[in-house]
């Protein structure tokens, strides 16, 4: 079951970049390759290399609505799926005082009375929607049972009402940055992204699309020095999202060339551990921070 | 983002292609690779979807469906390359096929200068093909002849042309030398090089699959992720590479940690609390509270037989654990061959230069007596006595080699000793279970006494530490 957002790999690129976002040939093919099988997308990738904001971008260029379901440590049934509004239940309860148990009992677990939640959202939703299923890696192994039971036959069964199939599928994007290894049954529904870093190209084509007024030699020379730090053995590399940073920074202070005296000084805005900013420091030749 | 860069050799379009997909399928299952009948179905459709005039879509159109995770992409892209290679290559070639002199050597050096600083990515493709063919054929009959990656490198000896690449790139408009990023240019010119050296090993193993069958070539001459290089096994190259995962490796395992510590913390329901939220809902208790225990980081030893044959996987464990070191109070290192030797500051210092890790402790820990053979009863009663005060009812020890004691007496007494005194010890075992106990093991005593698990490859060892680190 095609979700039909997209007529083939190009358009899916050109569209993409047209709401600026740039899609490398990995992404632009998978993303018309989820859209055309029906099958859910697993983004996996390190932190601030565009993943959410790949699926707010195909939420934009396809005019759909956006579904977010942002996991968490402790995130359940309740919070993914739907609950019922026990106070709301409770004051119905005490309000109907004449009746029988069993008329109160009908009308507590109807429509009213349930409180949908992100997945339950999205399975009835009667427009395009794209599902964002944001940071799964952080959720405990009990919701991926539940993940699985959904994006299976993308259809819920709640007990009191029945089962509520999808009348059309959500495009459905999963993220990950590998904290825990998502099971091997999850991972066989899905259709596998890997984003890593961009190649320099991209990233300068990023940097000076999200950056607007940078110098283009100075976006090449800034591209070519977080490349360097992402080559060092470092704690934490720096990702695209400091990238856009650094770029936004040096802007801010009016520099239009990178020098010894400005990289030192904005170091911290690239690296986040005080140990990598004097190890990159030494790496760089840069006198003492 | 170029459109058409170039499709896949003509003769893999369509027809062929369902056969390509079936050959590439069985190779990835033959590296271990867990691809069922539905995948195989989805990546058929993917094929359709994409169609066959750009290479590179192919390839991600078979990685979305066939892979499920990153680990498996180099494997799966030298794979890919054998089924599904390069159509230009074939022209290449045609001209490229004899055995070249002097005067071809200068000339293609000179061209892949040029390649190498404008970044030419066809154009290095199509150097890496005629380097092949004309400087790594050996042997003439058609039995012992063959394409060596390695006999091409050593004649072309792409890494020095470094200086050359370097005077191209500054000589190139809008540069000037006092740039901030000059200094990054050699490190980048290196990196270009050895992205060549990689063109050159797959064009090699393409012309070898194309003489000895892809099949057979997909599944032998195409190495496992490293992760899953047998420690026993792993050469020094493998042993560098695997070095480079630690960090990594670190990062996933200390979130891990963290969310296993505050998952345990998470503990259980506190009535009172629940009681008193319960009043906004008319007394209907629909949320517990759970109560909160105290966050108490635990102490690591870490006991490593550091000799011969099981020091790779030592030295790994070690610079893991080192990486690890803020997840816990305190961690203590410990090396022995027949004596112990706290090597605890010798690591912390190492990870400067993580390489030369080893023989900074062979040189500097007293780790030997009058003989070089592991001898683990002597090592473990050493330890039992000396280093006593290490051990507490916060400690987790880790007990890390192959219990290979070379005839002597296992002294059981010093890891009951041991185990007695510490929380809880695991031993790693770098050999598989059906070796314990054969020869001079005496696995099987000692794992009567603390529990031993098989650690085989890097990929066992992060999921063991990641299940049995203390949180
Ligand atoms: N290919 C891209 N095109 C446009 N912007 C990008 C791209 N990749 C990353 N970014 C930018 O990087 C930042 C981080 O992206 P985000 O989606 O939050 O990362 P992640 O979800 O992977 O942690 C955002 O500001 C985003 O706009
Ligand atoms: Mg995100």
């Amino acid at each position: 079951m095609t979700t039909g957002f997209f007529s083939s790999v190009d358009d899916v690129a050109d569209r993409l970049a047209a709401t600026g976002y740039l899609a490398s040939p990995a992404v632009a093919t998978t993303v018309f390759l989820a859209d055309r099988l029906g099958k859910p997308l697993l983004v996996e990738g390190p932190a601030g290399v565009g993943k959410t904001e790949l699926a707010k971008a195909v939420t934009e260029v396809t005019g759909a609505r956006l579904v977010r379901l942002q996991c968490y440590e402790g995130v359940d049934e309740s919070r993914a799926l739907y609950e019922w509004n026990h106070a709301k239940q409770l004051l119905r309860i005490t309000a109907g005082r004449g009746e029988s148990w069993d008329e109160t009992r009908t009308d507590i677990f109807g429509e009213e009375f349930l409180l949908p939640r992100p997945l339950l959202t999205a399975i009835r939703s009667e427009q395009p929607t794209v599902l964002l299923i944001d940071e799964t890696d952080k959720a405990d192994v009990e919701v991926e049972g539940l993940l699985l039971e959904v994006l299976s036959d993308f259809q819920i069964t709640v007990p009191e009402l029945g089962t509520i199939k999808a009348t059309r599928r959500p495009f459905t994007v999963l993220t990950s940055n590998a904290s825990r290894e998502l099971s091997e049954a999850l991972r066989r529904r899905c259709l596998f992204l890997y984003v890593g870093f961009p190649e320099e190209e991209l990233e300068r084509r990023i940097v000076t699309l999200k950056v607007p007024g940078l110098d283009d030699a100075l976006a090449a020379s800034v591209v070519r020095v977080v490349g360097a730090l992402r080559a060092m053995d470092l704690r934490k590399v720096p990702s695209v999202s400091e990238t856009i940073d650094w770029a936004r920074t040096l802007l801010a202070l009016g520099a239009d060339r990178l020098d010894e005296g400005v990289v030192r000084e904005t170091l911290g805005v690239l690296l986040k551990h005080q140990d990598d900013i004097v190890r990159a420091a030494a790496k760089l030749d840069l006198d003492a921070v | 983002m170029s459109r058409t860069v170039d499709g896949v050799d003509a003769a893999t379009a369509p027809t062929t292609a369902a056969t390509r997909l079936t050959g590439l399928v069985g190779a990835l299952r033959a590296h271990g690779f867990g691809i069922g009948t539905g995948e195989t179905v989805d990546a058929g459709h993917a094929l359709a979807a994409v169609g066959f005039t750009d290479r590179e879509r192919v390839r991600e159109a078979l990685a979305a469906t066939l892979l499920h995770g990153e680990a498996q992409r180099p494997v799966f892209d030298r794979v890919f390359d054998l089924y599904f290679p390069l159509g230009h290559t074939r022209a290449a070639e045609a001209h490229g096929n004899t055995p070249a002199g002097p005067a071809d050597l200068a000339a293609l050096r000179d061209r892949l200068a040029e390649a190498l600083s404008t970044g030419d990515g066809a154009a290095l493709d199509r150097l890496a093909a005629e380097a092949v063919g004309g400087f790594g054929g050996y042997g003439s009959g058609p039995e012992s002849d063959g394409w060596s990656s390695y006999q091409t490198l050593s004649r072309l000896r792409p890494e020095t042309l470094l200086v050359r690449v370097r005077e191209r790139l500054r000589a190139a408009p809008g540069t000037e030398e006092s740039e901030f990023t000059d200094r990054l240019l050699d490190d980048e010119i290196r990196r270009r090089v050895e992205a060549f050296r990689e063109r050159v090993r797959t064009e090699a193993r393409r012309r070898v699959a194309e003489r000895q069958g892809r099949d057979r070539v997909a599944r032998r001459a195409v190495a496992g992720t490293a992760d899953t290089v047998d420690f026993l096994l792993a050469g020094r190259a493998q042993l560098d590479e695997l070095r480079r995962t630690v960090r990594p490796l670190a990062r996933k395992l200390a979130t891990r940690l963290a969310a296993r510590r505050r998952r345990a913390s998470r503990g259980e329901i506190d009535l009172r609390r629940t009681l008193r939220r319960s009043l906004s809902t008319g007394g209907v208790p629909v949320r517990p509270v759970l109560r909160r225990r105290p966050p108490r980081r635990p102490e690591l030893v870490l006991l490593c037989d550091v000799s011969g044959s099981v020091a790779g996987f030592a030295q790994f464990t070690m610079l893991l654990v080192q990486a690890l070191h803020d997840q816990f109070s305190r961690v203590r290192v410990f090396a022995f061959v027949n004596r112990v030797d706290e090597v605890t500051g010798l690591i912390a210092r190492g990870s400067a230069d993580p390489a030369g890790l080893g023989d900074r402790i062979l040189a500097e820990a007293e780790l030997t007596g009058w003989h070089g053979q592991s001898d683990y009863g002597t090592a473990l009663g050493e330890f039992a006595d000396r280093y006593a005060e290490a051990l507490g009812p916060r400690t987790v020890v880790f007990v890390l080699g192959d219990a290979r004691t070379n005839g002597s007496d296992p002294n059981l007494a010093a890891l009951k000793r041991i185990a007695d005194r510490a929380r809880r010890v695991h031993w790693l075992n770098p050999e598989q279970p059906s070796l314990w106990g054969t020869g001079d093991s005496v696995a099987p005593a000692y794992a009567g006494l603390v529990e031993m698990r098989p650690c085989r490859n890097a990929r066992q060892l992060g999921a063991l530490i990641g299940r049995l680190l203390p949180v």
